[in-house]
């Protein structure tokens, strides 16, 4: 037991630092993603993951694997995504989920292209796929950074962000500027999507959003109870990972991700509340 | 106006030519009428008679296309909104007391803490609901009468000089009913002014004393007995026609009216 859960990361610098940058990651996304999930939002969470991808292309062709030039670009990208699928939602036929889904499809391939001009396949699979084996001291500063920020906004803006999700209407008639707070809130997705980006890669970074958050409704209840819990279960996945990662030579991305998967499936079918087992309240 | 003694009574809310239009139809045409202080008024209609448009007129979420409403000094935390409980997810991870207390968010803010006496101030609402006991009941464990008492204690929290209410008895079992009623009532005799939007014809020409028929323009508006006689419901019946031929048949509204 001991050799295969802790002996890795005692022997191995890069491992131990792995795990700091996924412990932090859990602790910035996994809130950010409850609220996601409250909001109904998971879908345009997935759309707005794809769309840093052109973004972190030009970062990489620019300055190459630099996860800093990286991470910025797909932060303006993801923006800029954004912005325009709620215009196109908002001016024509289409609804938000759509508009979403075609930016985000044009997104990627743009995105994959930009990268195959100048980069090997490698390149394009670690953009994808993160490397979070590689996260060096820069990064983990910038992924501990953006958790701080993220942590603390969400900690003062929680009310009007909770009313808004819950109650948009009252939050409207009482003048509570819920679009004001509702972007702050998207600005945090990015931000977090950037942060998980570098360790995670473009495909996966929403995984430790999504999964940790859906998984924590099944087993609490208030808010701040499904916080914790999707900060757990966030940990225990990126622990998990990456030490199948490590023993059997999977990507770590992926590693990672599905384990937070499986952690989800068992809980659909075990958890205590609302689950597969009980009958639904 | 029809009906009404109009002496002694201060408007709070003044319709001049309002008229409301969304993207290719009208929603309200040509509304002037006068909300008086502490009066407890009904608003009936088809659906699409522009029922929960006005209320929203009030609140300011929709824009005018023509007229003008007179507030007289009212602020926007002066009107209380109380949303039809189809509008929110009652599945939210919420405790009743948050709810309540949150109801407080208008007048203090989002960022003040709830001290011991914010504290009291919620319990009474609470206690004035009858839901004393479950302030630690997370909301999906509510029935759709008890989900409404949170709603009120919310409303009650905002202390608000005019509160709006979009079918707050729609899916209430009859106590519920007869409790908030109450609540109403109180509301009134405290110089509140309190408009409700009801679908539900016997129970208005029971409980309140003015109504007003709208179905895209003002049918009759005064006290509830002048106001619902044969003649305006065929008149709104008609108007609502033009719109909504083919929904006649499912539409909740116009099951009383198809009697008449």
């Amino acid at each position: 037991m001991y050799e295969f859960f802790i002996e890795p990361f005692g022997t191995y610098p890069f491992l131990r630092r792995a795990l700091v940058a996924c412990i932090a990651l859990s602790m910035g996304c996994a809130p950010v993603g409850v609220l996601l999930v409250l909001r109904r939002m998971s879908l345009m969470g997935d759309a707005l993951s794809h769309s840093v991808l052109p973004g972190v292309a030009l970062g990489y062709l620019f300055m190459g694997l630099s996860l800093p030039a990286m991470g910025i670009g797909g932060m303006f990208s993801g923006l800029i995504v954004a912005l325009l699928a709620s215009f196109i939602s908002r001016k024509t036929v289409l609804k938000e989920d759509a508009s979403f889904v075609g930016f985000y499809l044009i997104a990627l391939a743009l995105g994959a292209i930009l990268v195959s001009t100048k980069g090997k396949n490698i390149d394009l699979m670690h953009i994808l796929f993160g490397s979070i084996l590689a996260v060096d001291k820069a990064s983990l500063l910038l992924i501990a950074s953006i958790t701080t920020l993220s942590l603390f906004v969400m900690a003062l803006i929680f009310r009007p962000l909770v009313l808004e999700c819950f109650d948009p209407v009252f939050m409207m008639s009482i003048g509570g500027r819920g679009s004001l707070y509702h972007l702050i809130f998207m600005g945090l997705v990015v931000l977090n999507m950037v942060s998980a980006f570098q360790a995670l890669g473009t495909l996966m970074a929403l995984g430790m959003m999504m999964l940790p958050a859906i998984t924590a409704r099944f087993w609490a209840r208030e808010i701040w109870s499904l916080y914790l819990v999707a900060i757990l279960f966030a940990i225990l996945s990126g622990f998990l990972g990456l030490v199948f990662s490590y023993h059997y030579g999977w990507p770590s991305g992926p590693a990672i991700i599905l384990t937070a998967g499986i952690l989800y499936l068992g809980t659909v079918i075990l958890g205590p509340y609302g689950s597969l087992r009980c009958r639904r309240t | 106006m029809v009906g009404f003694m109009t002496e002694n009574l201060k408007p709070v809310l003044s319709f001049k030519n309002v008229s409301v239009s969304y993207k290719n139809h009208c929603a309200l045409e040509n509304i002037s009428i006068d909300f008086f202080e502490g009066s407890l008024t009904a608003i009936l209609g088809p659906n699409g008679g522009g029922k929960s448009t006005l209320l929203k007129v009030i609140l300011g979420l929709v824009p005018l296309q023509n007229g003008e409403i007179q507030h007289f000094h009212l602020k926007p935390k002066d009107i209380a909104y109380l949303p039809q409980q189809t509008e929110i997810d009652r599945t939210f991870p919420l405790t009743v007391y948050d709810v309540v207390a949150l109801g407080l968010s208008q007048t203090r803010g989002f960022f003040q803490e709830i001290g011991q006496k914010t504290d009291t101030t919620i319990q009474k609402a609470l206690e004035k609901v009858g839901l004393k006991e479950m302030a630690n009941r997370s909301l999906h464990m509510l029935s759709g009468g008890q989900f409404q008492r949170v709603l009120f204690a919310r409303a009650m929290l905002q202390d608000a000089k005019i509160i709006l209410l979009d079918e707050p008895f729609a899916a209430v079992d009859r106590y519920t009913m007869e409790d908030l009623i109450k609540i109403v009532k109180s509301w009134t005799a405290e110089r509140r002014t309190v408009i409700i939007v009801s679908h539900d014809l016997e129970f208005v020409q029971s409980y309140f004393p003015q109504s007003l028929l709208l179905a895209r323009n003002v049918i009759a508006y005064g006290s509830t007995k002048e106001v619902l006689t044969l003649e305006n419901l065929q008149q709104a019946k008609r108007n609502s026609r033009e719109w909504e031929d083919a929904n006649l048949e499912d539409d909740k509204t116009m099951q009383f009216f198809k009697n008449v």
